[in-house]
């Protein structure tokens, strides 16, 4: 298996023990990855609201060097995958949108978009193509006894009909991954829900309360992590965490962390030290 | 038949100090909806419990409720669909103050309506001879947003409302872009100030559930998009939201990738001593975990044809 991989944003800045953690997970898996070092932001959504055709172009420039390079791309991030996913969904379905993107994409980059590209999340990678019983079969330490409530992202979810889940109202993508580890997946009334980061900068409050709901619903729940598919959840799970509560210190980790640890990566190669919630606790559990 | 136990939520505050669920056995019938199953319950076996309905077909808008903890219309669903496990769990829609059973007080919702003065306000200066017309194509813009039946399915599963009571909600934000779209309306860009302000369309979480709640083709996240792109078009910029969609436009054109130390700090705006204060914490705990952004900003290989495509799109827009 080789992927295209899509790094986005984040996994670059405030997120890098995401990207560490995807290469040390593949690596171990034998999926091999491209790094794409030329795709652009997504626009995360925003670029899209500012100005759409300009949003399409930007995606279909990805889509397009992918298919040059001949592989699938690979999405660590679920507001990345969502993004490209609405894109791909839109232009597909309008035959029009999608030859005026080409012809402006084309102007500017001699690329074209050939709509065939396969965009995939490294978890559904994992379930899709991969496979869980040989994930099952690689696992070197199973994380048995730790409690891990899953935090899907809205992107993945919503609305349905730009969604990859089999079931976007009851998923159980992250859990079945969850179990395949050796660990018990928890299920709690937030973990459909906004992590408040889209917010956070026009409303800290509102953004915050959302955070604290995901995360004091996961910790009554009986969780003793959580898990997420998406970098932007991250950061408002984890980094803002101590503004909200101090007293929750619920570990919060990428799914490419969670699936490396299982298959023995050491805490260094995940870069677990940059988390502000320091997930010791629950590793300790292992 | 296969039997199927409706768990409903009961509560009448007059007599009840707490709300309950109480159970229902009804065998249903092929092709029934799920209305139909609760005027069955109703009118057969307890005729006290309340619910709203009228027109039976998705028109009127007033039997949305939760099912399985999501809101849909009742007579738009077929009741066979929504057994699990052997039940259908039935919640009055949410965000909302319970008057009896699955009734709510809508006070709220349509009070958020008449915060966006739905209604037309064409220029009073001209006083034409005849009804103001629109093209096919001016209609089609705001088409969508017309189809509204004011159920509240969106405003039952809204995230912001969750936290936020003060929120427009979803419907209220479409039935704006209803009129910020209209070509007959002049008061555009006063309303599009007036919603950009707390509590209005930048405190939209994007979680999405708006459109896939909605029963009609309203969807209204894709009509708060349609308005936020409004906003960055008519240069109504003075908000963390629309900055914050411009450090996008800037930093993104420069470099192929977003500078995560530049956005925030554009965002509150440059000059807000206490907003740039509130982000300190949090910068400080991630330059202690070396988990901050880079000082020199990444990005892309290719960062000039980004700005080549940037550069050309500035001014294409919608319309
Ligand atoms: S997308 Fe926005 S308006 Fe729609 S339900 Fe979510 S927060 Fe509410
Ligand atoms: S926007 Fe859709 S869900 Fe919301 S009130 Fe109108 S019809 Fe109902
Ligand atoms: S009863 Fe009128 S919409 Fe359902």
């Amino acid at each position: 298996m080789k992927y295209a991989l899509y790094t986005g944003c984040v996994a670059k800045g405030a997120g890098r023990e995401l990207l560490a953690a995807t290469y040390s997970a593949c690596g171990k898996l034998g999926i091999e990855l491209v790094e794409m070092t030329d795709a652009a932001c997504c626009g995360a959504g925003v670029i899209n609201e500012d100005n759409p055709i300009l949003g399409d172009i930007i995606n279909a420039r990805t889509f397009a060097q992918a298919e040059k390079m001949g592989l699938p791309i690979m999405n660590i991030c679920t507001t990345c995958q969502g993004v490209h996913r609405k894109c791909q969904i839109k232009l597909a379905a309008d035959p029009a949108r999608m030859e005026k993107v080409n012809a402006e994409l084309k102007k500017d980059t001699g690329l074209e978009y050939k709509g065939q590209v396969k965009v995939r999340h490294f978890y559904e990678a994992l379930l899709e193509e991969y496979g869980l019983e040989r994930l099952a079969k690689a696992v070197t330490r199973p994380l048995t006894g730790m409690k891990v409530a899953a935090f899907y992202g809205c992107y993945a979810m919503r609305p349905h009909e730009y969604s990859d889940l089999t079931d976007p109202d009851d998923p159980n993508e992250l859990e079945r991954i969850i179990t395949t580890l050796g660990a018990t997946p928890v299920k709690y009334g937030e973990r459909l829900k906004c992590c408040g980061f889209p917010i956070l900068m026009m409303n800290k409050r509102n953004a915050l309360k959302l955070t604290g709901n995901a995360v004091a619903g996961a910790k009554n729940a009986g969780a003793t992590g959580m898990v997420t598919p998406c970098p932007l959840c991250h950061l408002n799970l984890d980094a803002y965490q101590p503004e909200i509560d101090k007293s929750l210190r619920m570990p919060v980790w990428h799914i490419p962390q969670l699936v490396a640890y299982a298959l023995g990566a050491t805490p260094e190669e995940l870069m677990l030290k940059t988390h502000i919630i320091r997930p010791k606790e629950a590793f300790a559990l292992v | 038949m296969a039997k199927v136990t409706f768990r409903i939520f009961r509560y009448n505050p007059d007599k009840e100090q707490a709300s309950r669920y109480q159970d229902y056995i009804v065998s249903l019938e092929p092709g029934v909806t799920l209305l139909n199953c609760l005027n069955k319950i109703k009118w057969e076996i307890d005729p006290t419990l309340s619910y709203r309905m009228s027109c039976g077909s998705a028109i009127c808008g007033s039997c949305a409720m939760k099912v399985n903890g999501h809101a849909l219309l009742a007579c738009k669903t077929q009741a066979s669909e929504l057994v699990r496990d052997g039940v259908i769990q039935i919640d009055p829609i949410g965000n909302s103050p319970v008057m009896r059973d699955l009734v709510v007080d809508l006070e709220p919702f349509w009070g958020a309506f008449r915060k966006v003065e739905p209604y037309l306000m064409p220029d009073s200066r001209d006083n034409p001879e005849r009804e103001r017309l629109q093209t096919a194509a001016q209609f089609l813009k705001i088409d969508a947003a017309t189809q509204c039946i004011m159920c509240a399915a969106c405003w039952s599963d809204c995230n912001s409302l969750e936290v936020d009571n003060l929120f427009y909600g979803p419907a209220a934000l479409a039935k704006a872009q209803r009129f910020i779209y209209d070509s007959r309306d002049a008061k555009k860009r006063d309303r599009l100030v007036e919603i950009s302000k707390l509590h209005g369309m930048w405190d939209c979480t994007h979680c999405g559930e708006c459109s896939t709640r909605c029963p009609t083709e309203v969807k209204p996240l894709a009509r708060i998009e349609e308005i936020r792109e409004a906003a960055m078009a008519e240069g109504v910029h003075g908000n963390n939201g629309a900055r914050h969609a411009l450090a996008f436009r800037e930093t993104v054109s420069k470099r192929g990738l977003l500078d995560e130390n530049y956005v925030p700090v554009r965002s509150v705006g440059f000059f807000n001593i206490m907003g740039l204060l509130e982000l300190l914490p949090v910068g400080l705990r991630m330059f202690i975990r070396r988990k901050n952004p880079p000082i020199i900003p990444h990005g892309i290989d290719n960062r000039k044809e980004v700005r080549k495509i940037f550069s050309r799109q500035k001014e294409f827009r919608r319309d």
